[in-house]
């Protein structure tokens, strides 16, 4: 009997509501995020009509949160995905191939590991200007050296066995080689690492939106809900509280998921293949 | 003397090791030091010797996938290294490799179609010709057509095993370079893998160079034997002259740990190497009197003597 895993029933629940959240916005509500405002029902507290409350323009944050919701998935599974590909080719191609191009890599991983990815993302989102196309490069770029070294040490350990060696022998070229004998073989901790790196770009989305850089306002991210609520911390605290949590839930979420993963995918864990 | 398949000549491969920062005191590990070797058609070839001596980099050499410091290798007389030779995918068609640890040697993300699917695709089979000619060469390694839908860890050892050699044969290689074949293998099922071998070799006229030092199989399988010693050759002849005289003290020694079920019935009776004359003054090695060799001392001039017809024998210098 394999234990029970909380972390990925837990993560992988969260994970779900999120991703409904996202995907049925439109037949969660029926309102829309940017253009229903209503002043006369400004800064309500959550009630039977406004299940969230309101804010300061009479927005349904229900509503705002739903529709966040899809800004921070995109944001986070695309450029996370823009990271694994990076990250992949690098550390791969690295490890396999050695030599001056193994040490360059090696070099620009250790710096991206020393300069702070949000410092360097703010720098990103400075040059570009504001909007989703710019946060998807900025976060993109900035956040593949964990993927690249998981690849490269995958790589190192797999190189030598004989199925790589056969390929080799076999005719396969490098990029086959890469393709199909090594890529295969690592994806257990390569989507270990890209879970917990969606968590930590809708992190660095709300955070960047947060101070002006992402989505401006008054599209519904909700970095950018955080920065409108500051002001209306003391009358209307749940505009603020509602996609704090929504933060929260997916980062934990991920996380979690990401943990539960790796337990699943340890062999040491299994008992029976 | 015709051309020989393969022909080696003074191969040497040599690693750096240790050396500071700055590149001083870089030495060179000479894993394989001045080694010429040539297998016959339709020959077994045994390199023997312990772990370390050089003759997996030897047979990493032949395959490519090591590239030697300095020597040649030719295949029917025309060399297969350096620049202006064969691709990859040229050189597969000449030797292929059958791997020691079976469970290691075979992807375990791939099935068994697809592990011999994508060699022969990649190399202009068509995808019905490729589905007959696995059918057919799963059949003569002793596996079932249906076994190409599995995946490796659905296999025992044994039948693994025979996947590397499928594997090894699909391209239709004229050399198979035999990486300890059945030494990570269960004794049961030994025999059937190394017989397997000898009727391949006789079926498809191929042609073994076998790693191994395990000598029970290397005298029941191979022709021609090669002895190794810290990346050199210091005995090199026909089987029987190898077994029946070994002349090389570091032979003697190997031959000597064959466990022989006589011994323990007539423990008065020496061991058939005590027959033996003894070895001539000056060898290279010699246990009794010499500490061992330095492996990285640059190689000693070629010095093997004939003592018999195709039997050679290292000698110092």
């Amino acid at each position: 009997m394999r234990r029970f895993n909380l972390n990925l029933w837990l993560g992988g629940v969260l994970t779900l509501l999120v991703i409904t959240g996202a995907v049925f916005a439109g037949y969660l509500t029926s309102l829309d995020p940017v253009f229903d405002a209503n002043l006369m029902h400004a800064e309500e507290a959550p009630n039977g009509q406004f299940w969230f409350g309101t804010d300061e323009q009479g927005r349904d944050v229900y509503t705002r949160v739903l529709y966040g919701a899809q800004i921070s998935l995109t944001v986070g599974i695309v450029s996370q995905i823009i990271n694994s590909i990076i990250g992949l080719s690098l550390g791969i191609s690295a490890a396999y191939w050695g030599g001056w191009w193994d040490d360059f890599v090696n070099g620009l991983t250790n710096v991206m590991l020393a300069i702070p990815s949000l410092i360097f993302a703010l720098a990103i989102m400075a040059v570009l200007g504001p909007g989703l196309p710019s946060l998807l490069i900025a976060l993109g770029l900035t956040n593949w050296s964990w993927t690249c070294r998981i690849a490269r040490s995958s790589t190192l350990s797999l190189k030598g066995q004989g199925y790589v060696q056969a390929a080799q022998t076999l005719g396969y070229s490098d990029i086959r080689i890469m393709a199909t004998q090594l890529l295969p073989n690592m994806v257990g901790p390569i989507l270990v690492i890209s879970t917990l790196g969606i968590g930590s770009a809708v992190l660095a989305e709300a955070a960047l939106s947060f101070l002006g850089l992402g989505i401006r306002p008054p599209f519904p991210s909700w970095g950018s809900m955080l920065t409108g609520a500051r002001e209306l911390i003391v009358v209307a605290p749940w505009a603020a509280v509602f996609p704090g949590l929504a933060i929260f839930i997916t980062v934990l979420g991920f996380n979690l998921l990401g943990d539960g993963l790796r337990d699943y995918l340890d062999p040491h864990m299994r008992t029976r293949q | 003397m015709t051309v020989p398949l393969l022909e080696i000549r003074d191969l040497h491969v040599q690693f750096p090791v240790g050396g500071s920062l700055l590149g001083h005191n870089k030495r060179l590990l000479r894993a394989v030091n001045g080694v010429n070797l040539s297998l016959a058609q339709g020959e077994c070839l045994s390199i023997v010797g312990e772990s370390g001596c050089g003759k997996s980099t030897t047979a990493l050499a032949v395959m490519g996938l090591q590239a030697p410091t300095s020597g040649d290798i030719l295949v029917d007389g025309k060399t297969i290294i350096g620049d202006a030779t064969l691709s990859r995918m040229d050189r597969a068609r000449i030797a292929q490799m059958v791997f020691q640890d079976p469970y290691a040697s075979l992807n375990p993300r791939q099935t068994v179609h697809q592990s011999l699917s994508a060699p022969l695709r990649l190399h202009g089979a068509s995808k019905s010709e490729a589905n007959d000619r696995i059918a057919d060469i799963l059949k003569k390694v002793g596996l079932l057509p249906e076994h190409a839908a599995r995946y490796a860890h659905e296999f025992s050892g044994g039948q693994r095993q025979r996947i590397g050699i499928a594997r090894a044969l699909i391209l239709d290689p004229r050399i198979l370079m035999l990486d300890e074949p059945v030494s990570a293998l269960d004794v049961s099922v030994r025999a059937q893998i190394i017989n397997l071998l000898l009727d391949l070799q006789e079926d498809l006229s191929l042609s073994f160079v076998m790693i191994s030092h395990d000598l029970g199989v290397v005298e029941h399988m191979s022709d021609r034997v090669a002895v190794m010693y810290f990346g050199q050759i210091v005995e090199v002849g026909r089987w029987d002259a190898i077994f029946a005289n070994p002349t090389h003290p570091y032979t003697r020694k190997l031959i000597a740990t064959i466990p022989d079920p006589d011994t323990i019935l007539h423990p008065h009776r020496n061991r058939a190497t005590a027959a033996a004359p003894p070895p001539p003054a000056g060898f290279y090695f010699h246990p009794e009197t010499t500490d061992r060799p330095d492996v990285y001392a640059a190689a000693t001039p070629s010095d093997l003597i004939e003592v018999a017809p195709d039997h050679f024998v290292r000698c110092a210098t």
